[in-house]
């Protein structure tokens, strides 16, 4: 029997892979921002399985900071990324 | 006081913010900053160079939940390159954005790029180095794509993508780290790395996030498009600056951070990729039609230079050989940002010009524009390498180490790699000085030439003349750093 924090850490290394392998192969813009999202995700949830001390210890705050700081980074890449797709797709369509 | 670590990234932060309030006012906003950064700078430089490393918790909160600030030789004589070039880079680009609009949408994306790059060459702590990254990465990707232009948006898109994978490699790198030591802080985990798997794999993931950043070859696909499309002033930002601050990570890990874990094999794959990189990025740039692309290719060149070093270094023991090459590197990474930003502002005042690049149609160049095609030729000189250029200097320290080392492969591929650059850059001054009505106005002299024309002189004769001291500044000082 796995504990607890461990499934959580492998999961989110498998996220992490997943999303790395998608994001490598897709050829869609859209593909590739998900994808990219979702590796990150992975690696966010890897932090947040390192905060585990325990049942009885309080987390590490330490690492819920970072998770915090690295979406607010996600997001705003994220949306710089669909932006400039836009401007793209309507360049193209004139 | 060691809070003068904070003005070189606050300045310029306050003045984007400034810039977006005030969008009548920026040309003002934007080179009153620079100038108020680079005074921080040599201040802190000063400091640096009689006290030593300085550092700063920031808000006193000590390093492990709070974030510390540190500046050393290395960082500080980098953050000095970076404030030159950009206020350089800057007044010139109040003449190249003719446009109220333009202007108001450039300068709060640079001034936000110079306080992201303060702020990655300030930072020991290694999840602030994965925000300043993608700050970094964010700015350059807006700024690239600032024109519209479909091939520029293209391009930044790729730029972007690309960029975040490697950032997030870094950050999975990052979170193995702080999953081993517990701690981030750099200074606390140079004492208690250790080589082992962990940290192998945290290094692996964190150098090839880096080495996407940094354009290493095969990596490099992304960044000929990406700076070659860009407006001058931004290219000559991302080619000089940006990827520099990626190597920047590389040599702090692998030679500092990370220097019990590496191996001499480990280094030796990132110097055959950089000798991959000389040839293919030189040989490229030889081919290329338009002169802007001839400047990246010769960025991802130039870059491969740097990583040469990197074998030969973590082969040294300590001493003072190992400390004179280091102080070599240095100088080339410092060079190469004059040299190649000069280009680039250069290449803008033909472009604007003459209403192109393309290397084949500049005949009458040297008639019309003597003092922008002396300065391309100045920066030819230092991406060749020949004297007085610091480049020149550096060179020669990296052939006699490797001479030392008995490393015969990195002596032919800087000498290869040096014809190369000679030949692309008199293939452009042989099209500039040949006839031709390239240009269309007789002009005897520009303001807008005069920044690339310091920045050139930069690199080819105070560098050079000036490299004992860039030497007595960042060698010794280099590996001791860990005493802190």
């Amino acid at each position: 029997m796995l504990a607890t924090d461990l499934i959580y850490s492998f999961a989110g290394v498998a996220l992490f892979a997943l999303g790395l392998r998608a994001a490598l192969l897709h050829r869609t813009l859209l593909g590739r921002v998900l994808s990219i999202n979702i590796c990150g995700a992975g690696i966010f949830l890897v932090f947040v399985a390192l905060a585990y001390r325990g049942h009885d210890l309080a987390p590490d705050a330490v690492p819920h900071a970072l998770v915090l700081t690295g979406i607010v980074v996600a997001v705003s890449a994220t949306a710089l990324a669909l932006a400039l797709g836009r401007r793209l797709h309507e360049a193209g369509d004139e | 006081m060691n809070n003068l670590l904070i003005w070189p990234i606050m300045l310029p932060l306050l003045a984007a913010l400034a810039a977006v309030i005030l969008p009548a006012q920026v040309n003002r906003i934007g080179i009153t900053a620079g100038l108020a950064s680079l005074v921080a700078v040599v201040l802190l430089l000063s400091r640096v160079a009689t006290e030593g490393p300085l550092l700063l918790a920031l808000g006193g909160w000590t390093p492990g939940l709070g974030i510390a600030l540190r500046a050393d030789a290395l960082s500080v004589s980098l953050i000095l390159m970076v404030s030159l070039v950009a206020l350089a880079a800057g007044i010139y680009a109040t003449g190249y954005f003719a446009k109220q609009d333009d202007r108001a949408r450039f300068w709060p994306l640079w001034l936000l790029l110079v306080s992201a790059l303060h702020a990655l060459l300030l930072s020991a702590d290694l999840f602030n180095i994965y925000v300043t990254l993608e700050l970094l990465g964010i700015t350059a990707v807006a700024l690239a794509a600032i024109k519209a232009e479909r091939d520029a948006v293209e391009a930044a898109l790729r730029y972007l993508v690309v960029g975040l994978l490697g950032s997030l490699m870094f950050l999975a790198g990052v979170a193995l780290i702080y999953a081993r030591y517990g701690t981030l802080d750099m200074i606390a985990l140079g004492d208690s790395m250790q080589p082992e798997p962990a940290a192998w794999v945290a290094l692996a993931l964190m150098s090839t996030g880096l080495l996407i950043k940094c354009a290493l070859f095969p990596l490099h696909f992304w960044l000929p498009p990406a700076h070659a499309n860009a407006p001058a002033p931004v290219s000559a930002a991302l080619s000089a600056l940006v990827v520099k601050a990626a190597f920047y990570l590389v040599a702090r890990f692998w030679l500092d951070l990370f220097d019990g874990v590496v191996t001499v094999d480990a280094a030796r794959l990132l110097g055959l990729l950089g000798a991959a990189a000389v040839l293919w990025g030189s040989w490229q740039a030889l081919r290329a039609q338009r002169l802007k692309l001839l400047a990246a290719y010769s960025t991802v060149a130039q870059l491969g230079y740097l990583f040469l070093f990197l074998p030969l270094l973590v082969m040294m023991p300590p001493g003072t050989a190992r400390d004179t090459a280091f102080g070599a590197l240095v100088l080339l990474a410092i060079t190469h940002g004059f040299a190649k930003s000069a280009l680039f502002l250069s290449i803008g005042v033909i472009q604007q010009r003459a209403g192109h690049d393309r290397i084949a149609e500049l005949g009458g160049t040297a008639r019309r524009l003597p003092v922008t095609t002396f300065t391309l030729a100045l920066a030819g000189v230092a991406l060749i390498g020949l004297p007085p250029s610091g480049t020149f200097l550096a060179k020669w320290e990296l052939l006699s180490s490797a001479f030392a080392a008995g490393e015969w492969l990195w002596v032919a591929v800087v000498a290869l790699g040096s014809v190369l650059a000679a030949a692309y850059t008199f293939r452009v001054l042989g099209h500039a000085f040949g006839p031709g009505e390239g240009v269309a106005h007789v002009l005897a002299w520009r303001r807008e030439e005069l920044p690339s024309l310091v920045l050139a002189l930069i690199a080819t004769v105070v560098l050079g003349l000036g490299a004992a001291y860039v030497w007595q500044f960042v060698a010794p000082g280099a590996f001791a750093a860990e005493v802190l």
